[in-house]
């Protein structure tokens, strides 16, 4: 039997809430959306964690500008602060070098990271989910038992349609939905708000495309300072 | 102390095991312990020494615990080719550090021997596993 499944409990025992920042396509910004709420959160004084689940695509180090990160070893491993963030990426543990991992494998490195992880007191634990109903996301299920959902769609059909399916499979699975947000809105663009109405999921608000925030990317303060920063604020409040 | 986690997720599974079996003392756990994992076997058995304590156990004494060191290994998906982890040894020692922390950075740093790709899959030897608990009932 794999002891390992037995302490993942135990490791996220301390933090309060858990949010997977997910929405089925890649490119949509989950991982812009995971990031920026965790600084927000810490701006604020709020304990935070983020989690980087994208194994095969890591880049929330890029988002948050560091790239040398190493976890101190405390009876498993402790995750570096990074802006105020307890931050765990498989970055540290890479060398920045391209993982190219089967399902299986990316089963037993998942369980053994949230094994190993002690992530202490949090108020807030953001997962920046990979994108997909694969095997990550569903050991993620599986594993990390108290995640709630803030799913992410953007203008787009294509995101939109996949997103509906994540949805349906999460409702299925009777997984806590936290809402939805709106990313990279564009003025002529129909609001998403009128496309979500018959599933019964709060619409938490819409983030406008915003053409500076490629340049904030991997500059902290600079991030904050955007607009993109300035709605996602108004946004967190009304799921936190 | 990277070993004191692994070995609390033993302790507590043989609790938890023992219990669902309503086992009142444990007399044999046999845990393998993968060689891609680089285990140091003293840090986890002290590891496990001071975890009993601090479980206050009273059904389970560490000496019952079996260490066995399992052998890795490793097949391509592509190529079929069979090796094992001590047969590359250019290893870094920040490699195989990442590899003792999460086994499947083996697919980072280490390619098939036989046609180089990264795409192989770890048959065996990987990292904890426990294999049999016994005791009385």
């Amino acid at each position: 039997m794999d002891p390992r499944l037995s302490v993942i409990d135990r490791r996220l025992e301390k933090v309060e809430n858990i949010i997977a920042v997910s929405g089925g396509k890649g490119g949509i910004g989950k991982s812009i959306v995971a990031a920026a709420s965790a600084l927000v959160l810490a701006e604020n004084g709020r304990r935070v964690g983020l989690l980087d689940l994208d194994f095969c695509g890591p880049c929330a180090h890029i988002i948050l500008g560091t790239d040398n990160l190493y976890p101190e070893e405390e009876k498993g491993i402790v995750p570096p602060k990074v802006n105020g963030i307890s931050f765990m990426s498989v970055i540290s543990f890479t060398a920045g070098c391209p993982w190219a991992l089967r399902g299986s494998e990316v089963s037993n490195a998942i369980t053994e990271l949230l094994a190993i992880t002690q992530w202490g007191m949090l108020d807030y634990l953001f997962v920046d989910m990979p994108p997909g109903l694969g095997d990550p996301a569903l050991d993620a299920i599986r594993l990390i038992k108290r995640m709630k959902y803030l799913l992410v769609a953007t203008p787009s059909k294509v995101a939109l349609d996949v997103m509906k399916k994540e949805l349906q499979v999460l409702k299925e699975l009777d997984m806590k939905i936290i809402g939805i947000l709106e990313n990279m809105k564009r003025k002529e663009s129909e609001p998403l708000r009128n496309k979500l109405e018959d599933l019964e999921v709060p619409f938490l608000g819409s983030l406008d495309y915003d053409a500076h925030l490629e340049e904030a990317i991997g500059n902290v303060p600079e991030l904050l300072k955007t607009g993109f920063a300035r709605q996602l604020r108004e946004a967190v409040e009304r799921f936190i | 102390m990277h070993e004191w986690a692994l070995a609390e997720a033993v302790i507590v599974t043989v609790h938890q095991e023992a219990e669902k079996q309503n086992i009142k003392q444990i007399t044999k756990v046999q845990v393998r312990i993968g060689e891609l994992q680089q285990i140091d076997l003293d840090i986890f058995k002290f590891a496990l020494e001071n975890i009993k304590e601090i479980y206050d156990d009273m059904f389970l004494d560490a000496d019952v615990i079996d260490l066995e060191v399992e052998s890795s290994a490793l097949k391509c998906k592509v190529c079929g080719k069979e090796w094992e982890f001590r047969d590359l040894s250019h290893l870094k020692e920040d490699e195989n550090e990442s590899i003792h922390f999460i086994p499947e950075t083996a697919h980072v740093f280490m390619r098939c021997p036989g046609c180089g790709t990264p795409d192989f899959e770890i048959i065996k030897g990987r990292g904890v596993w426990i294999q049999s608990i016994e005791g009385v009932l």
